[in-house]
């Protein structure tokens, strides 16, 4: 019990600690392929660096809202990384405090409280940013929702690691036009949530056309950056739960002593970094969208996300 | 869905099958022409590999023969002749007129997609095997979301790659029903949508010609004067 304990967070270490780089190696391998040269990988653990020993400036307009959600985006990811399988595939001590709703609930929970602080400075574009991820948040939300009850459909569980082992256990569930369907939806969430290139620019600096990034403008000193961690994490946890749970279940560590646990991690960093040239190919071709065309968009991931459900409802009944 | 272990190719076919119902929707959402005509080829090519993967796991040399038939005529033969046959401007048009817009349209697809799984349910039950549970459902839906892109687009190109994708799906359901379709059948089926291709191409391009659009719906009276389209 108290082993599983420890790899639980040696979970969220792996988390807090990689998020950056993740954000890192994106950025750059972005930057190789439109043939510039890029930041250095290791840029997000400067740039973090820097902020937290900055001095912060609150506004004296702002009420406690402001100044408790950056903690909360902050922790929000690391309670949903006690839920997922990151590093092992089998449960750990918390995974059955919560189930795959719970996490999403504490994603939007996080984006709730991010919306609310941006409102609560009364900088014009803070709300603007806000409105639009709200409306990004409440497109996506069916999306997330029909993906999970048919992922749990298959599973006969809700729970992400049982949900893992299924996908292992079963061939005949992973290789069934259901699963693609599923996985398609999800990458298109995924790409929303995050804030990525069809539905959001997150490298523009142009506060205008800014939906995710805006809610952040504010923040200066350990408040910009619990806020920027925040979001990297929250984008590893997606990305951990889009790899582990449903992509590709293997790689994770059966074995139950400490060693296995950390042979895990150069495993999920490769699974990871393939992820990342799939995201940097999609980020590179695809243009922006305009902002009501992304209700489109995540419709387009609703309707492919119903008909996995259909089509897993039908494949379960034969 | 039983626990049993499946063989790579059906595997591989399966989710093949999902990434066709996938492109079917997508042909139904893209705006650009020239977007449709690179899913419906990315649809072939899928239909092609699926067709290889079939016919490696039952030993049929006739759905080998069937993917490169399928790769020679729809990946290389329609685009390159719609490619020439058609004027370049059509290819630059951005939005296409649909009679409804792009949401209500992937709905309606979404409600065909469901409609086929309904009907043939009780039919694929019938049949253990895993291939044809799999794409005799797909392939319905694909030959009807085909059909809906049919009715719905204004556009002859649009309306031609709708056809196509009906055959598309069509196509794909039979090689789960009947692999062993004689070889001349599936020939005659394929140089029949080349030249299907041909003559809607060189029919818009004459009219793109004359009248300078590519909408059939304007096309509803006869009328010397071609000024009065313009």
């Amino acid at each position: 019990m108290l082993r599983t304990v420890g790899y639980n967070l040696i979970q969220l270490l792996f988390v807090i600690g990689f998020a950056p780089l993740y954000a890192g190696v994106l950025s750059r391998f972005k930057e190789n392929v439109q043939s510039k040269r890029g930041p250095s990988i290791l840029q997000p653990y400067r740039d973090l660096w820097k902020l937290f020993h900055k001095n912060e400036v609150v506004s004296s307009e702002t009420t406690w809202i402001f100044r408790a959600t950056p903690y909360l985006v902050f922790v929000v990811p690391l309670f949903v990384t006690s839920l997922i399988p990151v590093l092992t595939d089998y449960p750990l001590a918390f995974a059955f405090m919560g189930d795959m709703l719970a996490g999403g609930f504490f994603l939007a929970l996080g984006g709730f409280f991010a919306a609310l602080a941006a409102v609560d400075t009364g900088n014009p574009y803070g709300p603007m940013g806000a409105s639009r991820t709200r409306m990004v948040g409440f497109l996506a939300e069916p999306v997330f929702m029909i993906v999970f009850f048919t992922v749990s459909f298959v599973a006969q569980s809700t729970i992400p690691y049982i949900v893992q082992q299924k996908w292992v256990a079963s061939p005949a569930a992973f290789f069934s036009p259901a699963h693609i369907l599923l996985l398609i939806a999800f990458l298109m969430l995924i790409l929303a949530e995050g804030g990525r290139i069809p539905v959001d620019n997150p490298t523009g600096h142009f506060e205008l056309a800014m939906i995710d990034e805006s809610k952040g403008l504010e923040y200066s000193g350990r408040g910009a950056a619990l806020m920027k961690w925040g979001g990297q994490m929250k984008f590893l946890v997606l990305t951990c739960i889009f790899l582990n749970v449903l992509l590709a279940p293997w790689g994770l560590t059966h074995g139950q002593q400490l060693g296995n646990v950390l042979l895990a991690v150069p495993f999920i960093l490769v699974k990871i970094l393939f992820f990342v040239i799939v995201l940097v190919m999609i980020e590179s071709s695809l243009a922006k969208l305009r902002l009501f065309r992304i209700s489109e968009f995540l419709g387009a991931a609703f309707i492919i996300s119903v008909a996995a459900m259909i089509a897993s409802i039908f494949s379960g009944a034969a | 869905m039983n626990h049993a272990q499946v063989p790579l190719a059906e595997g591989l076919n399966a989710l093949i099958a999902g990434l066709i119902l996938i492109s079917a929707f997508a042909m139904v959402a893209t705006r650009q022409m020239q977007g449709v005509l690179r899913f419906f080829v990315l649809q072939s090519a899928l239909l092609a590999t699926s067709s290889f993967l079939i016919g490696y796991s039952r030993h049929s040399i006739h759905l080998l023969a069937l993917g490169f038939i399928t790769v020679a005529a729809k990946c290389i033969a329609i685009p390159w002749i719609l490619k020439r046959t058609l004027p370049s401007e059509v290819y630059e048009r951005r939005e296409i007129e649909q009679v409804l817009n792009i949401p209500s349209s992937l709905l309606l697809a979404l409600l065909l997609a469901i409609a086929a799984e309904f009907i043939v349910g009780p039919i694929a039950g019938v049949s253990s095997d895993p291939v044809i549970q799999v794409n005799l459902p797909i392939g319905l839906a694909g030959v009807l979301i085909g059909g809906y892109s049919l009715i719905a687009r204004r556009e002859a190109l649009p309306q031609l790659i709708g056809i196509l994708a009906m055959e598309n799906g069509a196509f794909f359901a039979g090689i789960a029903i009947a692999p062993e379709l004689p070889l001349i059948a599936e020939l005659a089926v394929a140089i029949d949508v080349v030249l299907i291709a041909v003559v809607v191409g060189v029919l818009t391009r004459t009219i793109t010609r004359q009248i300078g659009t590519t909408s059939p719906a304007l096309l509803a009276e006869l009328k010397e004067e071609p000024q009065a389209w313009r």
